[in-house]
């Protein structure tokens, strides 16, 4: 029995915007009968606004609960709006999904990416439906692999498995998946690296003048609107020498602020390893 | 809400009165069978006329009779016992069909280096016997077919199979877990050397089952301990299930001339009124060679977990061979192998029936599911244009 939340059971029983539209604007189609669940979504629009959305959806009840939810959350939005939804704000929406049924949401949000192309008159399919097929048994691509791993910050070849349908079946494409995962959380880490600060390539000079800077701007204000305060003695390789001053000096949670506070900010921003001692 | 449970394939309820045969072993009686005292020496009495009345079902002896803890643990040993008893033999024959205690661990024995043939199935879920002749060898250790299946109720020739598989002087393994207490089996007659049943599949508690390994077949025990079982099964008996397997296999024995008088007759009307009331279904399985109590059926254009919970709304238990309810991704194995089209795979559901069914829960069902077909027909984006399915991946 899967752990369906109260919301997901009440969406699959009572479905909101059930049917076809015949005068809809956009009609977008994913899924097969073979992969064992289908989603056609149909949009009315008003201008450039979602006037009216409805489904017909062949599937289990997260895939008729994820459709009727993603019909009453579109409805209303600009088509902008409506192509920032990810399949995680529709879990979200209901409450969350079991892990193994997080492809319906993907699919949720392929066919509404695949009816806003309909109405925006353009015929191929979304790039990243177009890309190389990874999973023969569930016609699972490439970028549809790259685009969940990224946004739902995916980490085994399970969890794409559980969000695309990738792996699946035969398992051939096993190996395939698990390259796509160490690429996408290898450029990943690459881009916050170069986002961190390098710690570990400071000269002892550069050290001294990033813990100052950080002290000067940031920790002394700080202490100061508390009537304490705070000197830097000597930067020693590793070791951050400092002097209290103020009510500081007498306070008797000062090691507290020296080593929960100070030595936390600076390991955080300067280097990890650094140690903060009162002389 | 009433339940109507016809999900009997997957477990039974405890017979009362297996219950109250077990109950005082898990009280006052709580001596161990091996002891000298008369204390234990009453419980070791229970276990062996447990053990008798287990034999007495399947006509063996009841020094044929292994107790295990379930039917998984008797296919696995089985299984191994064959494989090791007779090192220089590398090859498995078994069929698509099994239940995953039997598939899994051929396949896993693949990795370690056996030979296996699968035999496929046509599609009534039958096997090609020309076929199963065909594959044995030589070095063939061990065929393993079911004697009938959990999903369809599909069950196999086992005496013409046994002639076969015999004649070569290769061991013959059946995991009858749905077989027993459905089905007269007479070991005197059918001439299996391992088979394997299971107590709560016939009105017994879960935890307990039986193996039957005929006499003078070579074994070798997985659990390795004490003398218990005649040195087959180390390890205390689990008196209080044993002693409730011995009653519901007294009792099943009983029942059994109902299981294949009332208790089909409530499942032909089951399936009789569900075919006329709902279009576009079919049967799966075999139409004739079945399990009296298994209808399985396959709702086109809908998916099985949809129906499962809308019946459950209903207080109706029953099951599906669809993707969706198992985990997995792709829809069961049995029908696969049999072939059901992918339109109607993905809505297949399972009732099966027991001594315990009534007709109103029947017609229950009968009056109930076809609202429930219905509305999930009109949900579906393939009802209105005929099969053809949108997008991609087909």
């Amino acid at each position: 029995m899967w752990d369906y939340t109260d919301k997901v059971k009440e969406h699959f029983l009572n479905p909101r915007n059930v049917g076809k539209m015949d005068d809809a604007d956009g009609v977008g189609e994913v899924g097969s009968l073979a992969c064992g669940d289908a989603l056609r979504l149909f949009l009315k629009m008003d201008g450039d606004r979602i006037a009216d959305a409805t489904f017909q959806t062949f599937g289990c009840g997260s895939a008729i609960a994820s459709s009727s939810a993603l019909t009453e959350m579109v409805k209303g939005l600009t088509l902008d709006e409506a192509l920032k939804i990810t399949n995680k704000d529709i879990a979200d929406y209901l409450g969350g999904l079991p892990k193994e049924k997080m492809h319906c949401s993907v699919m949720g949000r392929e066919a509404l990416e695949a009816a806003i192309n309909n109405y925006r008159g353009i015929e191929a399919p979304t790039p990243e439906l177009d890309g190389e097929v990874v999973c023969e048994c569930f016609g699972v691509t490439e970028p549809q692999i790259r685009r969940a791993i990224e946004e739902n910050d995916l980490k085994a070849v399970e969890d794409v498995t559980h969000y695309t349908k990738a792996g699946g079946g035969c398992e051939r494409c096993i190996p395939d998946i698990q390259r796509l995962l160490a690429e996408v959380r290898g450029a990943q880490e690459r881009r916050a690296e170069a986002e961190r600060p390098t710690p570990k390539k400071l000269t002892n000079l550069q050290r001294i003048q990033r813990v100052q800077q950080v002290i000067d701007e940031e920790i002394r204000p700080r202490l100061q609107a508390d009537g304490g305060d705070l000197e830097l003695v000597d930067v020693d390789g590793l070791r951050v020498l400092v002097s209290l001053r103020g009510t500081c000096a007498h306070c008797p949670s000062s090691q507290l602020t020296l080593k929960g506070g100070v030595e936390a900010r600076l390991r955080e921003v300067v280097d990890p390893e650094l140690q903060v001692e009162e002389v | 809400m009433a339940i109507i449970y016809l999900d009997n394939n997957a477990t039974t309820r405890v017979d009362p009165a297996v219950f109250e045969a077990m109950a005082p072993y898990l009280t006052e009686l709580y001596g161990n069978p091996s002891s000298m005292h008369t204390f234990g020496g009453q419980v070791g009495k229970a276990v062996t006329a447990a053990r008798e009345q287990v034999a007495a079902l399947i006509g063996c002896q009841p020094g044929e009779v292994v107790f295990t803890s379930c039917g998984t643990e008797g296919d696995n040993t089985a299984i191994r016992s064959a494989l090791e008893a007779q090192p220089e033999k590398r090859h498995l024959v078994t069929t698509k069909v099994e239940h995953p205690a039997v598939l899994n661990l051929a396949n896993h024995l693949v990795k370690k280096g056996y030979h296996l043939t699968t035999l496929g199935v046509d599609s009534q879920g039958q096997l090609d016997l020309d076929e199963l002749k065909a594959s044995l060898r030589d070095d063939t250790a061990l065929v393993s077919v079911m004697y009938a299946n959990n999903e369809t109720g599909t069950v196999f020739p086992l005496p013409a199979i046994a002639d076969l598989v015999k004649s070569r002087g290769i061991l013959l393994h059946t995991d009858a877990v749905q077989a027993v207490g459905k089905l007269p089996i007479d070991l005197k007659t059918l001439p299996v050397d391992f088979l394997v049943l299971s107590g709560h599949k016939l009105h017994g508690p879960k935890g307990v089952g039986a193996l039957y390994v005929r006499r003078g077949t070579p074994f070798r025990p997985s659990l390795i301990g004490g003398h218990q079982e005649g040195g087959r099964r180390g390890g205390t008996e689990n008196v209080p299930g044993i002693v409730a397997l011995g009653k519901a296999c007294e009792m099943a024995r009983v029942h059994l001339p109902e299981e294949n008088t009332r208790v089909k007759a409530l499942r032909d009307r089951l399936e009789a009124g569900l075919l006329a009331a709902v279009p576009d279904t079919l049967l799966n399985g075999h139409p004739t060679d079945r399990l009296p109590n298994t209808v399985s059926l396959s709702f086109k254009f809908v998916e099985g977990e949809a129906i499962l919970l809308l019946l459950d709304q209903l207080g109706i238990c029953a099951s599906s061979g669809s993707a969706c309810t198992s985990g997995s991704l792709e829809p069961s194995h049995v029908l696969r192998a049999m072939g059901v089209p992918f339109t109607y795979a993905h809505g297949s559901i399972r009732f099966s029936l027991s001594r315990f069914t009534t007709e109103a829960e029947v017609d229950a069902v009968v009056a109930g599911v076809p609202g429930i077909i219905a509305r999930l027909r009109a949900m579906s984006p393939f009802r209105d244009d005929g099969a053809e399915p949108p997008g991609r991946g087909t």
